[in-house]
């Protein structure tokens, strides 16, 4: 299990990165929603994995599941969610008002347009 | 246990949804309800200084959990002296957007500036990493509504950049964070400190890699290079008070570098050995410079500005890297000539912009009121530029002190020195293309010329220079203060063992907890 979370989180994280690298808006939001995904598997890897144990802890119990990344990855999750959702709108109001979807600096305007365009 | 600590946060939670939803169509109303609320942010932020003042550290403990369980706010001399801070440079930004009429070009903007101190004060405030994440957030999704407030596409795709740079890094604030819980097992800062000595000198790797991209991501924030590229377009393309009011989040990076890497990894740690001298000092030597070289070869006023604040955040973070308690004392007193100086910079960049045509450094017509600006703009130009009498000057001599006894001596006398003239060249240059040469140019033939600024947004500049005034005044009594400050930094028993054994639900029961309940 150890091996499949691990590599689950390196290749979303890999996978994330590339797409981050895009020169447009919409790659580079799905990248970053990749990397959410990674970081909160991670979180929730950072308590341990352990299987089928209660995240409760009580005096009797000695077997439990660490309930601390649960309450943290919730946190990221909503965070992450909601941030997604604003980069969403304002990308896209960006792009609606000046037809371009780069997500580097526009050119200087005596330059020529095209030039290290993709 | 006293609530005044946790005020700084829940009034402005409670100011600004009252203005969305009671105020929403008003706007002297929400002007109105806006500045009563700094206001009274300022008289808790100074009773909060005051009680601190004397070095007692005040803990809250949200929902009475016990320290590593729950959250706490802590409320010691640093972390309120930069809540005033921060309510003091609201109050003048607030004043200058209400005077200059920015808050009434978009929707929502005394809601989102409430959540925007919000989020800032809980990040000085609080004593839990993962709070300060939350808390980042709070004050970046806050930011991004300012940021794009009044719109425009240029402002839109700014802030496109700006808000993908911000995620990244929250998403590395977060590894960080998993990294730091899975070696750990606690996100207390001061749980942490203890327990980071704890940890096997074999098994270090983890909480290496942790402490690092935590650097990183606070890093982000104070605009370090190479970590700056976020800021200049999107600084340069805020409304005017908005950006005014992004010079302290710079800081809140600085300040959580100086709090977490005195704290959890001290510099006497053997896990973090090389971190500060190594890497931190040589990329805030080159922010120095970049910033110095960027405000020589910025194109427009507002370029300008932004380049000469990635400067003096080298300059911030020369000082904190040099980790000794006088590089933290004159860290702490530069910190608070930053913030004011960079604000002000701003707010007299949209001064121009309000009576000319636009914000390029070429000769054009004179504009409205440019002898009170440029009056304003010498001053300001004076703070930032570190040129005597204004206490950029002061905070610059006492990191070139702190740095006297250092190895690397010279390379930052020779960067601040260096980067300080080239700093004075680029805005001597600024000023006497917009104000100077501006007399020999004929204004073309039958074009109204722009209206001047109003009074207040005059007023809001007046203070903040006045401001600067005082720091440099009562330099003496702020760097004295100061050093008290960094003393506590690098002896932080007393902040331990306030956040690890004052007892609460939950705590260990060799507390009596009686005590406690007595105080309720």
């Amino acid at each position: 299990m150890e091996l499949l979370v691990a590599s689950a989180i390196g290749i979303m994280t890999a996978g994330g990165l590339y797409l981050l690298l895009r020169l447009r808006t919409f790659p580079v939001i799905l990248g970053i929603s990749l990397l959410t995904y990674a970081v909160n598997v991670f979180l929730f890897a950072s308590g341990r994995l352990t299987i089928g144990a209660p995240p409760i802890l009580r005096d009797d119990i000695t077997r439990y599941a660490d309930p601390l990344p649960q309450a943290l990855v919730l946190t990221a999750i909503v965070i992450s969610f909601g941030m997604t959702a604003v980069v969403v709108m304002i990308g896209l109001g960006a792009y609606l008002g000046s037809h371009d979807d780069h997500v580097d600096d526009l050119p200087e305007p005596d330059a020529d347009a095209s030039e290290g365009r993709s | 246990m006293t609530h005044w600590i946790v005020a700084p946060v829940i009034l402005p939670a409670l100011v600004a949804p009252f203005i969305v939803l009671a105020a929403r169509y008003h706007i002297g109303i929400q002007r109105v309800f806006s500045v009563v609320g700094v206001l009274a942010l300022i008289a808790i932020a100074g009773g909060l200084t005051w009680q601190a003042s004397d070095g007692t550290v005040t803990l809250y403990q949200l929902g009475d959990w016990a320290a590593p369980f729950g959250i706490v706010l802590v409320g010691d001399r640093l972390s309120t002296m930069m809540v005033l801070l921060t309510a003091v440079l609201g109050l003048f930004v607030l004043l200058y957007a209400i005077g200059s009429g920015w808050d009434d070009r978009g929707r929502h903007f005394h809601a989102l500036f409430q959540f925007q101190l919000m989020g800032i004060m809980g990040a000085f405030l609080t004593g839990d990493l993962f709070n300060l994440f939350v808390f980042f957030e709070v004050l970046l999704i806050a930011s991004y509504g300012l940021m794009i407030h009044a719109g425009g596409n240029d402002r839109l795709r700014a802030g496109v950049q700006y808000v993908l740079f911000n995620l990244i890094g929250s998403t590395l604030f977060l590894f960080a964070l998993g990294a730091i819980y899975a070696e750990t097992g606690t996100l207390n800062m001061a749980d942490l400190a203890e327990r980071v000595r704890l940890i096997d000198a074999e098994e270090t790797v983890g909480i290496r890699v942790a402490a690092v991209l935590l650097l990183l991501v606070f890093a982000i924030k104070a605009a370090l290079v190479p970590l700056h590229f976020w800021l200049p377009s999107s600084y340069a393309e805020a409304p005017a008070p908005v950006a005014a009011l992004f010079a302290i989040m710079t800081k809140v990076g600085a300040y959580a570098i100086i709090r977490v890497y005195t704290l959890v990894f001290p510099p006497d740690l053997e896990v973090t050995q090389g971190l500060h001298d190594l890497w931190l000092l040589p990329a805030a030597l080159v922010s120095l410079a970049i910033g110095m070289i960027g405000v020589l070869a910025a194109k427009k006023l507002d370029r300008l500005v932004a380049f000469s604040v990635i400067g003096s955040m080298g300059m911030v973070m020369i000082s904190i890297a040099l980790f000794t308690p006088e590089g933290i004392a004159a860290a702490l007193y530069y910190i608070i000539h930053s913030t004011l100086a960079g604000a002000t910079l701003f707010l007299i960049a949209d001064l121009v912009r309000c009576s000319r045509a636009n914000l390029q450094l070429t000769p054009q017509a004179p504009m409205a009121g440019a002898a009170l600006t440029a009056a304003l703009f010498f001053a300001g130009a004076i703070a930032m530029a570190g040129l005597p009498p204004l206490s950029g000057f002061l905070g610059k001599l006492l990191v070139l002190d702190a740095a006297f006894d250092t190895d690397l001596v010279v390379w930052i006398w020779a960067v601040v020195l260096t980067s300080s003239l080239i700093s004075i060249l680029g805005f001597a240059r600024a000023g006497s293309v917009l104000f100077w040469k501006a007399h020999s140019v004929t204004p073309p033939e039958g074009e109204t010329p722009l209206p001047r600024p109003a009074p207040l947004s005059y007023v809001a500049v007046g203070g903040l220079i006045a401001l600067l005034g005082l720091h440099t005044v009562f330099a003496g009594i702020v760097h004295g203060y100061t050093t008290t400050m960094a003393r506590d930094l690098f002896a932080p028993g007393t902040y331990i063992e306030t956040v690890v054994d004052t007892p609460g639900k939950l705590s260990k029961p060799d507390i009596d907890k009686a005590a406690d309940k007595e105080d309720h």
